[in-house]
């Protein structure tokens, strides 16, 4: 009976997750790349990603602004306080009434909490310090806020993400969705799942976050970039991650 | 109802839409006949266009016998034998405008300045090809009529 009971739940349990497998289409990009560069994203010790998230690990503990503060001195260790943050940005910022995504929560941290000035986007360590803090996420499902002053944002990155745009007049959902799997020339095109930023890019021989992969695309349908940390790139990101709520963070990744 | 007639008959409405330095054209029944030079394009300049990726972008999206060009992508059909498919007045409103045939294609137009979002600076006001250009790429697909042609490596 209990045999019996045990199989027939092992087997609903099967059906159910088949269920889930079949309806999730979505693939991250690292499905898509070659087993050589999977392999590099897998090893930490041939990841070239881990050396930003090193370099965020140090900065992480060094005082800087008039009290000598560290984020540290105030956030204790990361693997317990920025356990999962990564995975609920962006997230909406009551001070400045709209939402912030990690690396402009981070750059405001250090600013008005550690007092040492805001950090550029894009600058080493602000990129060094968002992969360390998004390091502590990896393996975690994405998980956006449920946050209704976040849904104007998120609608606004989705018809953004539908809109046509550049001289090559695609749009983001002309290539990601209606196009996912398909070859530009010799690039396959990915579905576009920010689950891996920031994240070492073979192109860009370095790390980078999401904002510059996103610049990449608008470049490439020869549109005028948004400006870094524009509002424009937080609402597409609002919008990606709902798109990829449940898939799991893979910061640092590598991506060709 | 009346506004989309209305932005259909402006779509449609040569001449005054478009901007002075473009050749205005007609499409009739889904043609544009009269060559926007005046003269027929060169079929071999065609072809050096349609071929090198950075010019005519062609081969991101379709294939062709073109054995010089190893990356070519699979989003758009095969270009062998287009020539045959369609009359020069069908391709010459294809290359100027392919949203005039298909609302939704991704394949970008290429004799169009208006109507675009956030164009970079670089490429603002700019055609992709100019009129002679579009003359010549429509006189090399005028000369794919071999249906096989594209599938020889
Ligand atoms: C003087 C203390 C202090 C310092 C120094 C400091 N922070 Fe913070 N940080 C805070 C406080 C307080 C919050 C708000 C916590 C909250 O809202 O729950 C915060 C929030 C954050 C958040 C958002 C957490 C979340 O759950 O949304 C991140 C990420 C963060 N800090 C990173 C950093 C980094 C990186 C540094 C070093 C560059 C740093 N902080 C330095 C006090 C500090
Ligand atoms: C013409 C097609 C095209 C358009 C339009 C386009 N992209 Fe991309 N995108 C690509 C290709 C191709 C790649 C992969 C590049 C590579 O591997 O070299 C990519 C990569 C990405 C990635 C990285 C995914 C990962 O696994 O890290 C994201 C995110 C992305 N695009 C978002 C966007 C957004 C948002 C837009 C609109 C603003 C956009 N793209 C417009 C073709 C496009
Ligand atoms: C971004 C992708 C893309 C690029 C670049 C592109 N095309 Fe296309 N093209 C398409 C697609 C997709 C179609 C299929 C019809 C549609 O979408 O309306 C098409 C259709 C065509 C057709 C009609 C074919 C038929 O059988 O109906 C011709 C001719 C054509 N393209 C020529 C060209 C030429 C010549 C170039 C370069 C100067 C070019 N295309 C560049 C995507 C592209």
């Amino acid at each position: 009976m209990w045999n019996e009971l045990r199989s027939a739940g092992v087997i609903a349990a099967l059906a159910l997750c088949a269920g889930a497998r079949a309806e999730d289409a979505r693939r991250s990009g690292f499905d898509d790349m070659g087993p050589g560069t999977q392999a590099m994203q897998r090893e930490d010790s041939s990841n070239p990603g881990m050396l930003s998230a090193l370099e965020g690990e140090s900065l992480w503990s060094a005082p800087a602004g008039p009290a000598q503060t560290s984020c540290a001195s105030c956030h204790g260790e990361a693997s317990a306080s920025m356990k999962g943050v990564a995975a609920r940005y962006p997230a909406f910022d009551t001070a400045s009434q709209r939402p912030l995504d990690l690396a402009g929560r981070i750059s405001q941290c250090r600013d008005q909490r550690q007092q040492a000035g805001p950090l550029p986007r894009e600058s080493r360590e602000l990129v060094a310090l968002t992969t360390y803090v998004g390091l502590q996420s990896r393996g975690q499902p994405i998980a956006p806020p449920e946050d209704a002053r976040l849904t104007p944002f998120r609608d606004a990155g989705k018809a953004l993400y539908s809109q046509r745009m550049g001289q090559l007049n695609f749009s983001c959902a002309q290539c990601h969705d209606e196009n996912a799997g398909g070859h530009l020339g010799a690039a396959l095109i990915p579905q576009a799942h920010p689950t891996g930023y920031p994240l070492y890019r073979l192109e860009w021989q370095a790390t980078g976050s999401l904002q510059r992969r996103l610049r990449n695309c608008m470049i490439g349908t020869r549109a005028e970039p948004f400006t870094y940390g524009g509002l424009e790139y937080i609402e597409l990101e609002l919008f990606l991650m709902q798109r990829a709520a449940g898939m799991a963070i893979e910061t640092p990744a590598v991506r060709p | 109802m009346r506004a989309p007639a209305a932005f259909l008959a402006l779509a449609f409405l040569p001449g005054p839409c478009q901007a002075a330095e473009l050749v205005q054209y007609q499409i009739e029944n889904g043609e544009i006949r009269a060559s926007l030079t005046g003269q027929p394009g060169n079929p071999v300049r065609g072809r050096a266009i349609v071929a090198e990726r950075q010019k005519g972008l062609c081969l991101l999206c379709h294939t062709g016998s073109f054995p010089e060009e190893r990356f070519q992508g699979d989003l758009a059909p095969t270009l062998a034998g287009v020539g045959a498919r369609m009359s020069e007045g069908q391709l010459r409103l294809r290359m100027v405008d392919g949203t005039k045939v298909n609302g939704q294609t991704i394949m970008p137009p290429y004799y169009r300045i208006d109507g675009l979002a956030r164009v970079a600076p670089a490429f603002r006001g700019k055609t992709l090809l100019n009129a002679p250009e579009i003359e010549d790429v429509v006189a090399y697909l005028r000369t794919l009529r071999d249906d096989d042609a594209g599938q020889s490596k």
